[in-house]
């Protein structure tokens, strides 16, 4: 009984901390985005020429830089994208500290098949 | 261009809070919107609902953890079945004709809408006995109800069913680009057996992961615009937000009542498409 007590109490280990993990990347790109959008709001102009925005790493990274409102709210976009991949790495931590080895296993698995995708998509 | 940022973020909170509530990721209120009242062409709405499906799935996410609804192992396990998928799914999109793929997945949204439809009186399942490997793996838990004020304990069966229908839902996102909640909750619900609101919390939990996967490529390619994805990811952040939270005060009766016609919906929309009918 008692061990069962202490099993429920990991996982709500596990929760808080991936729900926090979540939570982080949600305020964080949230703020990106809206910063881009008052920016944008304010010039009226997304800061690139016509209607055009960049689609590039490197080129969305230089507008950002220039603080230009589109190139703020597609890293804003990205880094929303990449909350829930930074989920699944928190959970192979958050499983490896509870010596939970099958979802260490199933998680990394997950975390690979996951970047590979990234790999076949380009 | 504010006022139509703003329209997009009304409608964009309404997406987020009914994906939250069913489990969905948005994209089905989200497309239609963007094209329909907005004009926005097809390719840049499809972007913009991927972005509605990881904000719908993030957003929720945090409260449905927090009040311990979502089942993070059943989750994390039936990933490796969706971005397998997934994978699958993108390399076949050029073999196989997509027609036909609709079809057989459209009918057999149908087939789960009428097994939901035999579930509508039941609020939580009955005795279910635990799958092997479900014991194996461990996915068994419990939830508070909290229309019901009290603990539900559950059980998981059929996890290769399971496990499997997952994997079709993995193909589909993969091929079409869309979170395709309706088949992860069908997966839960129908075949494990699993609470109701617990199949919504997880596939909203799982959703981003698949929906991140095309979202990457999508943006880099230019089917991201900022200035429409931008008021769709704020939307339905805020909708989520509080979608989640509604979602725990309704009854799972009401929730499966709002859900069957979604369902129906969408499996039509598919069996027409996979037939070639134009409107």
């Amino acid at each position: 009984m008692q061990m069962e007590c202490k099993k429920d109490n990991d996982l709500y280990d596990i929760e808080t901390f991936v729900g926090r993990s979540l939570q982080l990347g949600v305020v964080i790109s949230a703020t990106v985005i809206v910063v881009g959008m008052i920016l944008f709001i304010a010039s009226g102009e997304g800061g690139f020429p016509g209607d055009t925005y960049p689609t590039s790493f490197s080129t969305i990274w230089q507008g950002v830089l220039a603080l230009k409102p589109y190139a703020i709210i597609l890293l804003g976009l990205i880094l929303l994208i990449c909350t829930p991949i930074f989920r699944v790495g928190i959970s192979i931590l958050v499983f490896f500290k509870e010596k939970d080895w099958l979802y260490v296993g199933i998680s990394f698995i997950v975390f690979i098949i996951l970047i590979s995708s990234f790999i076949f998509g380009k | 261009m504010t006022i139509l940022a703003i329209k997009i973020l009304l409608i964009s909170i309404f997406a987020g809070g009914l994906g939250s509530i069913l489990g969905l990721g948005g994209g089905i209120i989200v497309t239609p919107a963007l094209t329909l009242l907005f004009g926005i062409d097809i390719q840049h709405a499809i972007g913009a609902s991927l972005i509605s499906v990881i904000a719908t799935s993030s957003g929720a996410a945090i409260a449905y953890l927090r009040d311990r609804i979502t089942n993070i192992r059943v989750g994390m396990f039936l990933e490796i079945a969706t971005t397998v998928g997934a994978i699958t799914g993108a390399i076949i999109s050029g073999l196989i004709p997509p027609s036909l793929l609709y079809i057989i997945f459209g009918v057999l949204l149908l087939y789960s809408a009428l097994a939901m439809i035999k579930k509508v009186k039941q609020e939580v399942p009955g005795e279910v006995v635990a799958h092997k490997l479900a014991q194996v793996l461990k996915l068994q838990g419990s939830y508070y109800d909290k229309t019901l004020q009290k603990q539900i304990p559950y059980n998981v069966s059929n996890v290769y069913g399971g496990f499997g229908v997952m994997y079709g839902a993995g193909v589909i996102s993969g091929l079409l680009g869309i979170g395709s909640g309706s088949f992860k909750v069908m997966a839960m619900d129908v075949f494990m057996k699993l609470p109701l609101k617990v199949s919504s919390a997880t596939s909203n939990f799982m959703m981003g992961v698949t929906g991140a996967a095309s979202a990457g490529i999508y943006l880099f390619r230019g089917d991201i615009h900022p200035a429409t994805a931008a008021p769709v990811a704020l939307g339905v952040l805020i909708g989520s937000t509080i979608g989640a939270r509604i979602m725990q005060r309704l009854k799972s009766k009401t929730i499966r009542k709002l859900f069957i016609p979604v369902l129906i919906y969408v499996a039509l929309e598919m069996i027409v498409q996979g037939l070639g009918v134009k409107f």
